[in-house]
């Protein structure tokens, strides 16, 4: 068992992928995946929808066993059911009426796996407003939760997960419904939480522009293989065309990267959308 | 009102009140009102089947609710289970009509199993209702946060290592065991009436969830005091007080709900600006991204 309450050792390795393929009735959906996340590190995991972000997740979580490969938690096979990882879905589908303040699911995130109603608690409401003020959710905290707006509620998750004092936290496209303002509040506040904490940040999007000023590494995935490293080596030419399997282009526009099938290969030579680095039909 | 025969009807109708108030708390919150619905029925499939055999109809109750909740948890184990529960619910039912057609019993018997008797209650039952009262209660008071915490955010408590499923099956034999206590007392029909109309109810009037758990107790007690005095005074049935009431108490949340959000928007137009960085920054997205 690792101990959770001890701070994490920045660029120590937490998690590592090694050769991990994964099939599902019949099908790879993941071909001999690696990479590493280190401690106060935040890596984006990129690719489109069904590229194989989704299953990565669930590897890492202990929710599927990988077919073949090795899944390295601090060094330790992974074991399944741990409190060291925090996890941040896409959607939770939360009741509106839900009679939960914010506070209420942060303080669930610290102790809602013990038996027992809680006692009001000083030092319990304490940690729950650091964690609180951590995520710059003062402002809401006594809000239903219901009544959130999208960039809050993400923060309140966030707060969620990052009480348990997680060493790895994962977020699956937390930027999806989110529009700009907050986008950018939460990957700041997520890329200061990783260098705070120590902890390693993984977070899937299938659009790394928002990503790119704080993004220490990217995994970019497609068709359910996967390229690591720091940015400017994954995100090239030669790189991205050996994961597609055909030649793409990457255009760097001002501070923005594009990626665009070649020519030959489709008639997609306009972006589908403005903001979509991978053209559809290649995930 | 007070005497004779009807103390024990005061203080059995307490208790299931104060019972279904705290369970459906946690029914109303899982989305679960149509296995509240469900159970109770095929509690009375059991009971009709019992008194058919000669058995005790609690155990026959009991045996049936267990029955059909934990079908419910297993067949409906992938995602939303209300397809299983409609199936559990007819399959009950008309074993509950079969079983009704073999019997001899008087129809008024038939017709206290679906909408109770609670002015007829025995001292035994007083005891068992008791019993399982208490045991009910402190199965929520053991599981209240894993509870809360699985049926807010199943897939985070999953990650965490909370067994979700292990979660939804000790629920429903709760849900189960509430059904014992009660069906006999106010029936199949009421119980899912008092365990969805007083929580539903009650959350409307506040945003914390111990809050809204004890007021959803002390609606479910004033429903059933209320319906029984009522019932007394008229005549007219428990059940159609019971109903009616539970009924009234969730517009009047809804209405409490309606008539706060207008106040605070008309602070909002003559205050401080409603629009928040929300409509902001979509504006900004739409007229700074390149087309």
């Amino acid at each position: 068992m690792t101990d959770t309450s001890r701070p994490g050792v920045r660029d120590e390795e937490i998690l590592s992928l090694e050769g991990v393929s994964l099939w599902l009735s019949g099908r790879e959906i993941l071909h001999d995946v690696a990479f590493s996340l280190r401690a106060g590190e935040l890596t984006g995991l990129i690719g489109s929808n069904g590229a194989g972000k989704t299953t990565i997740f669930r590897v890492i979580l202990g929710l599927e066993t990988p077919s073949a490969g090795k899944v390295l938690f601090a060094g330790h096979p992974r074991q399944r059911r741990s409190k060291s990882i925090g996890y941040v879905p896409q959607s939770i589908g939360l009741d509106p009426d839900v009679p939960l303040r914010a506070r209420d699911l942060v303080a669930l995130g610290l102790d809602g796996d013990r038996f027992g109603i809680p006692l009001p608690s000083r030092s319990r409401r304490q940690l729950v407003d650091e964690v609180l003020e951590a995520v710059d959710a003062q402002g809401f905290a006594d809000a239903r939760v219901g009544k959130l707006s999208g960039g809050e509620l993400q923060r309140t998750l966030i707060a969620h997960a990052l009480i348990a004092k997680p060493r790895l936290l994962l977020l699956d496209e937390p930027l999806a419904s989110l529009d700009i303002r907050s986008e950018q509040e939460v990957v700041g506040l997520l890329a200061k939480i990783a260098k705070a904490h120590a902890i390693a940040v993984l977070i899937s999007a299938h659009e790394m522009n928002p990503l790119l000023p704080v993004m220490d590494r990217v995994v970019y995935v497609a068709s359910g293989r996967a390229a690591s490293g720091p940015t400017e080596e994954v995100v090239r030419e030669d790189v991205l065309s050996a994961l597609y399997g055909h030649h793409v282009d990457v255009l760097h526009v001002h501070d923005r990267i594009l990626v665009v099938a070649g020519k030959d290969e489709t008639h997609h030579t306009e972006l589908e959308r403005t903001r979509t680095v991978v053209p559809r039909g290649l995930g | 009102m007070f005497s004779g025969f009807m103390v024990n009807a005061w203080i059995v109708a307490t208790m299931v009140a104060v019972v279904a108030g705290i369970i459906g708390f946690f029914t109303v919150l899982r989305g679960s009102a149509f296995v509240a619905h469900a159970v109770p029925q095929a509690g009375f499939a059991g009971a009709a089947g019992a008194s058919l055999i000669g058995v005790s109809t609690l155990a026959g109750l009991g045996t049936f609710a267990a029955i059909s909740a934990l079908s419910i948890g297993f067949l409906g184990k992938r995602g939303r289970h209300d397809a299983v529960t409609a199936l559990t619910l007819v399959f009950m039912l008309g074993l509950g009509a079969l079983f009704l057609s073999w019997s001899e019993e008087y129809a008024s018997a038939i017709y206290a199993l679906l909408f109770g008797e609670v002015l007829g209650v025995s001292s035994n039952q007083v005891l068992a209702t008791a019993a399982l009262g208490v045991v009910c209660i402190a199965a929520v008071v053991i599981l209240y946060r894993p509870l809360l915490l699985t049926s807010v955010v199943p897939e985070m408590a999953e990650a965490r290592g909370v067994r979700t499923h292990r979660m939804e099956l000790c629920f429903l034999v709760v849900v189960a065991l509430v059904t014992t206590m009660s069906v006999p007392v106010v029936g199949a029909l009421l119980m899912f009436s008092l365990m969805v109309g007083a929580p539903g109810a009650a959350r409307s009037f506040t945003d914390k969830p111990l809050s809204a758990l004890s007021l959803s107790v002390g609606i479910s007690v004033a429903i059933v005091w209320t319906a029984i005095a009522a019932s007394y005074e008229t005549d007219w049935p428990v059940g159609f007080f019971v109903g009616v009431l539970g009924a009234v108490f969730f517009i009047a949340g809804r209405g409490w709900v309606a008539w706060r959000r207008s106040a605070a928007g008309r602070v909002d137009s003559t205050g401080h600006l409603a629009t928040g960085p929300m409509q902001l920054a979509t504006a900004t997205g739409m007229n700074g991204e390149p087309t």
